[in-house]
């Protein structure tokens, strides 16, 4: 049974915070699965997200525990009750640096660290910081891919790069290689896109645009059920395009104000009374062909 | 040096007046871009008021940004770039650098204040 909220009432699930936020791809049903839709099998799973961990920042004023958040956040994950299909981190996995050969061993640390997860299917997609001042070549080194699609239980994932180009485009290229990987599918193939950046100009006076990302989204908008999942600006954030859904992940090193609620998107200081305040990864509910339940964890 | 005065030198550095070249055309702002800072970082025009930016690098590609009025540039070493500006607006304005250039980066921005013209 199809239970419906209204657009109202999504938004104000969805603004919770700690809370779980219902989802969807199609409108704003909620829990349409019923073990056939649409004709097609049904087989719920879920994945996590956990974005921007920035490993090799320091800064105690704003996370006095940097070196070992992403730890904890790993024995979060590995503490589940029921461990999920797929981990993916939606970029900054390090922290920017000049130093080519730092950068190396904070990617090496990083791989390291998350080898320490029970779930062995993990993905990844760069940041800036881990893949602007090279091009990506020690990401690739490290991690695969720059951008990559691949099916899970009937979803269709695709996952884009919008920051090895400093400028923060997807490129010609890689948009001719979505259009391609998009053209044989058809219109309700479930799809879920992960970026670091956001795709739409969320608040272009702080640069949290993507230079090309209009042109992506234009060749979502012609599925019919497409949910996008980014990181990059560190807090928890929902905003539709049409009928695509973008869902903001919290960081894993310290949150930053919400768009322009600020004078400048400077890092929110560390509060001793609140340790890790701010802070999470979520955990994503698929019921393929409909829905997203996306459940936000918090550090503790 | 002590803290005061080197404090004092930046704030001059940064405040730079603008650099006028010809009588007779518009003014024209040399924006110097370097990691991570713009020189000046405080830029006041007058609304309706057209001034030419000229932008330098001295050590990367950046990039200048100011979303308010459309206009962005990039700014490469040893190519000076020449925008021709007119604000049609008063107002407080943010410019940054959106090509992602290191550690420090997000840091890179400054102000442009257009004041009515009078």
């Amino acid at each position: 049974m199809a239970h419906l909220i209204d657009r109202r009432q999504f938004l104000h699930l969805a603004g919770i915070g700690g809370g779980v936020a219902f989802v969807s791809g199609l409108g704003f049903d909620v829990f349409a699965a019923d073990g056939l839709t649409d004709g097609l099998p049904v087989e719920d799973f879920y994945f996590v997200q956990l974005s921007d961990t920035h490993w090799g920042f320091k800064g105690a004023d704003k996370n006095p525990d940097a070196a070992g958040t992403l730890q904890k956040a790993v024995a979060a994950v590995n503490a589940l009750d029921k461990p999920p299909d797929f981990v993916v981190f939606t970029g900054d996995l390090t922290h920017t640096t000049d130093d080519a050969q730092e950068r190396r061993r904070r990617m090496a640390e990083f791989k390291a660290i998350v080898s320490e997860l029970k779930v062995k299917q993990v993905k990844f997609i760069p940041g800036e910081h881990d893949a602007s001042l090279d091009k990506g070549e020690a990401y690739q080194a490290y991690f695969g891919d720059l951008h990559y699609s691949f099916d899970h239980k009937g979803i269709h994932f695709i996952a884009l790069d919008n920051v090895s180009d400093p400028a923060a485009q997807l490129g010609p290229t890689q948009l001719a290689w979505l259009q391609a990987d998009l053209q044989v599918l058809p219109a309700n193939t479930p799809i879920v896109v992960f970026t670091h950046r956001p795709l739409f100009d969320l608040y272009a006076k702080w640069d949290w645009t993507t230079r090309d990302g209009q042109q992506a989204i234009d060749m979502l908008m012609a599925f019919e059920n497409v949910v996008v999942f980014y990181g990059h600006i560190h807090q928890e954030h929902h905003h539709l395009t049409g009928h695509i859904p973008h869902h903001a992940a919290k960081s894993l090193i310290f949150p930053l104000p919400a768009p322009g609620s600020a004078p400048k998107r400077a890092p929110i200081p560390w509060d001793p009374a609140k340790p890790y305040n701010g802070l999470g990864f979520r955990n994503i509910e698929a019921y393929p062909w409909k829905n997203y339940r996306v459940e936000e964890k918090t550090l503790t | 040096m002590n803290h005061y005065l080197k404090k004092c030198l930046l704030c001059m550095l940064l405040l730079a007046p603008l650099t006028a070249t010809a009588d007779t055309g518009p003014t024209v702002i040399v924006i110097k871009a370097s990691k991570f800072l713009f020189q000046p970082a405080k830029i006041e025009l007058k609304k309706g008021q057209t001034v030419i930016l000229e932008f330098t690098s001295s050590d990367r590609m950046h990039g200048f940004s100011l979303p308010d009025f459309a206009v962005r540039a990039d700014i490469e070493p040893g190519n000076p770039l020449r925008v021709s500006f007119t604000p049609d607006k008063a107002g407080s304005f943010v410019f940054r650098c959106d090509i992602f250039c290191g550690d420090g980066h997000e840091e890179m921005a400054g102000e442009i204040i257009v004041r009515d013209g009078g």
